[in-house]
């Protein structure tokens, strides 16, 4: 049965470099993988979503709305946004992060206060301060990695190398920062 | 050794392995990788030309020298490169030619919607459609193989969902080619129109052998299941029908779309129920399959414009969508793609926004966005350097009609490479009063920083001659030229006004690298303090009058408590427009 995984957020946020470290993982783990993310303008600051699929053979790179197992945002705004893609008993894990859209520093538009109680309404979605807790290990851009161990832990793939997936696409530097985000992503939605 | 590529990285690999030697293009999305992806092999020789017809020239040329070539561009990028693609296919190719393209169903990037297929059986050219990136590899190796026996180049036709999806790919060894003789042929390459008359008979006689071979080429094959429902289909659409309808129909997958397969297609059409053919954008499986007396459901079910996605097709199919979780989409703010903070054209669209009673021809690039809010700086957007002829033949009829009004044309660095320069000559030519506008951030911004003539380097990396655009613009003959940093708001101001007005042509050189540039040691040399300072509000001077906001910075926001605008320190690079748009004096820099 493929499974279909949904990582949306803002421009910026390193979604890019999380699906790929979790396509990698797949691959080397011997599932059949596709992924699809929309390059060009939406880099500019808009809305970014990278689309991964996998299983024995996987057809279409791109996910059907109401077929995602789990969504996971990077930013709250975004998850809403998203649920359209979120099966009726699928995932959802949400960065408590808001990032005001250009509409809203403009004052065209109003970031809603209740957006979390908005997508709780409707999911049992788990919220993680993965931007927090990234900066708590010396680095709020390790965020992304904190959210893919979510997707790790949510989709039951921790079987998989994972840190030496992580050695062979995270700068030397940055690794051991990264290994432990990893970590902190699994045991936050444990 | 297996890998997950890209269609657009597969395209390039394939080119690898097939023993391909020269490459060019002009960036565009979503084609702009498989260029990048070639430059990265040592054994290709990979150019940036400054626009499609050039880089398709280029490969010709290589091609009739005796090397295998590679021209790739976006879909539009094929219309400025048809000229010579017409009449390319009449000679056909020495080394093999292939020419991609990368078509935009649903418009993520681009400006219009064109289904390229219609060149390939317009120009008469063999094309391949792969479905994901393992059929990328093998396409690409075949297009050299047939391309070189049937005496023809080969379209490969990508769309958006190959060309940035990823796939599984097993990776081979480069397979070295020997250059192909050259000897002086003019009966196979001087289309004059004695010699052309013959090639066109010959150009007929192929595309009979060619459409022979399709009917056996294995990128066409039957997928026999249940046959109630058959299903043709080329591309991604095959992956999108086989999620839809799995095991309970049967396939015609078409890799090999010029010439089609109407042996294949009339006895596929036989043996099913009813079919469906998948084809994102024109009718062009539909209508040869109907030519054939076959009849199947199209565009009369499925839509013409758009992504043809799962969900798509099976909505169309079943007539209701999926299930969705119900919410309150009031709740949605809108986010779309806005100016960086630090953006080099955020100070030039904040004050040309706000010039009264003239018009903006704009162009292609990251400050097409200046159309929208806050700045509403752009009045007409149609392709490459445009905005300078459009600009002219606005001028000219406002000049006619009395009423005053100005044009101001707006276009980039490489877009002006691109095709501006032609109607920069043009303006000047025809005794034009335009005010234009070069945007030069130094770099190919939106497609994601590739080299341009005016950067100074190649490619490959390279350093190289830098053609600067004030000497290039004074030399075609323009009198009034102004470089200025866009960051400084006075400076803009000044040049605008001198400019608009005489009643000549005038070009006013914004320069600035773009923020997101890896910036070259001549960069470094040239601007000063280049984004390595920060600026920010001072609490007690700003009265939260929100005029900053205007400027558009996503670094900026107003808190509701405070009433006081703040920047976010991590964004900031300290261009200083804000300093100069508030008229407080409450945005200073850091100490």
């Amino acid at each position: 049965m493929t499974k279909s995984i949904l990582l949306v957020g803002v421009g910026g946020q390193g979604t890019i470099l999380a699906s790929k470290i979790l396509t990698n993982g797949l691959m080397e783990a011997g599932y059949d993988v596709k992924m699809s993310e929309i390059h060009g303008m939406s880099q500019r600051g808009g809305s970014v979503s990278s689309q991964v699929r996998y299983g024995e053979k996987v057809m279409s790179p791109v996910i059907e709305k109401g077929k995602a197992d789990i969504v996971v945002s990077f930013e709250k705004m975004e998850a809403l946004r998203a649920l359209d893609y979120l099966k009726k008993d699928g995932t959802l894990v949400v960065n408590n992060e808001e990032i005001p859209s250009m509409s809203v520093i403009t004052g065209e538009e109003t970031y809603a206060d209740d957006i979390l109680e908005e997508i709780q309404k409707h999911v049992n979605a788990k919220v993680v301060d993965a931007t927090r807790l990234a900066a708590e290990l010396g680095n709020e851009k390790a965020a992304n990695i904190i959210l893919l161990g979510t997707i790790i832990k949510a989709m039951g793939l921790e079987h998989i190398h994972w840190d030496s997936i992580l050695e062979a696409n995270i700068k030397p530097q940055f690794l051991e920062l990264n290994k432990k985000a990893l970590k902190v992503g699994m045991d936050a939605v444990a | 050794m297996k890998k997950l590529m890209t269609g657009d990285e597969a395209i390039a690999r394939g080119a690898y392995e097939a023993g391909v030697s020269y490459a060019s293009a002009y960036p565009g999305t979503p084609s702009t990788e498989i260029l990048e992806n070639l430059s990265a092999y040592q054994e290709i020789y990979a150019e940036w030309a400054p626009n499609e017809k050039v880089a398709m020239e280029s490969a010709i040329g290589a091609s009739v020298a005796g090397l295998r070539s590679m021209v790739s561009m976006k879909h539009v990028g094929m219309n400025v490169a048809a000229d010579p693609m017409f009449t390319w296919a009449y000679m056909g190719v020495n080394g093999g030619n292939v020419i991609v393209t990368a078509d935009e169903p649903g418009m993520f990037s681009s400006q219009n919607e064109q289904d390229n297929r219609n060149y390939a059986k317009s120009a008469k050219i063999a094309m391949l459609e792969p479905s994901d990136s393992q059929e990328c590899i093998d396409m690409v190796k075949a297009a050299y193989e047939l391309g070189e026996k049937f005496d023809t180049p080969f379209i490969i036709r990508m769309t958006t969902r190959v060309c940035h999806s990823k796939s599984i790919v097993e990776l081979k060894d480069r397979t070295e080619i020997a250059p192909k003789t050259w000897e002086k042929n003019p009966a196979k390459y001087v289309c004059l129109p004695a010699i052309a008359r013959k090639l066109r008979v010959n150009l007929q006689e192929r595309l009979k052998k060619l459409a022979e071979f399709t009917e056996t080429c294995s990128f066409n094959r039957m997928e026999m299941g249940d046959t109630s429902i058959g299903v043709i289909a080329s591309g991604i659409c095959y992956y999108y029908a086989k999620e839809v309808f799995g095991e309970n129909a049967s396939y015609l997958k078409l890799g090999m779309t010029n010439p089609l397969p109407a042996n294949m297609i009339r006895n596929f059409c036989s043996k099913v129920d009813k079919v469906y053919i998948l084809e994102e954008n024109d009718p062009y499986i539909e209508e040869f399959v109907k030519q054939q007396g076959c009849a199947c459901i199209g565009k009369d079910l499925f839509p013409s414009y758009g992504e043809l996605t799962p969900d798509v097709i099976r909505a169309c199919v079943t007539g209701k969508a999926e299930e969705t979780i119900e919410f309150d989409k009031t709740k949605l703010i809108n986010r779309a793609p806005t100016f960086c903070a630090g953006c080099p054209h955020r100070g030039l669209f904040y004050r040309l926004g706000k010039r009264k009673d003239i018009m903006i021809s704009g162009d292609i690039g990251c400050y097409t966005l200046a159309a929208g809010k806050p700045y509403n700086a752009m009045d007409s957007t149609v392709c490459m350097g445009a905005s300078i002829s459009i600009g002219h033949g606005a001028q000219r009829a406002f000049n006619a009609i009395g009423n005053g009004r100005r044009v101001v044309t707006v276009l980039g660095d490489s877009t002006f490479f691109h095709t501006g320069v032609n109607s920069l000559i043009n303006t000047v030519y025809n005794k034009s009063n335009t005010v234009n506008i070069i945007l030069d951030n130094r770099i190919t911004g939106m497609t994601g920083h590739q080299e341009n003539p005016g950067t100074g380097y190649t490619a490959k990396g390279e350093e190289t001659t830098l053609i600067k655009i004030e000497d290039l613009v004074r030399a075609i003959g323009v009198k009034h030229v102004y470089v200025v940093n866009p960051n400084h708001l006075d400076e803009v101001d000044e040049a605008l006004d001198r400019c608009l007005a005489l009643d000549e042509p005038s070009v006013i050189i914004t320069r600035w690298p773009c923020v997101l540039k890896k910036f070259s040691k001549e960069d470094k040399a040239e601007f000063d303090k280049l984004f390595s300072t920060k600026n920010k509000v001072d609490p007690e001077k700003c009265i939260g009058c929100k005029l900053c906001l205007k400027a558009g910075c996503p670094a900026m926001s107003y808190n509701k408590d405070t009433k006081k605008v703040s920047i976010h320190r991590a964004q900031c690079v300290g261009c200083d427009v804000c300093t100069q748009v508030c008229k407080k004096g409450a945005i200073v820099k850091e100490d």
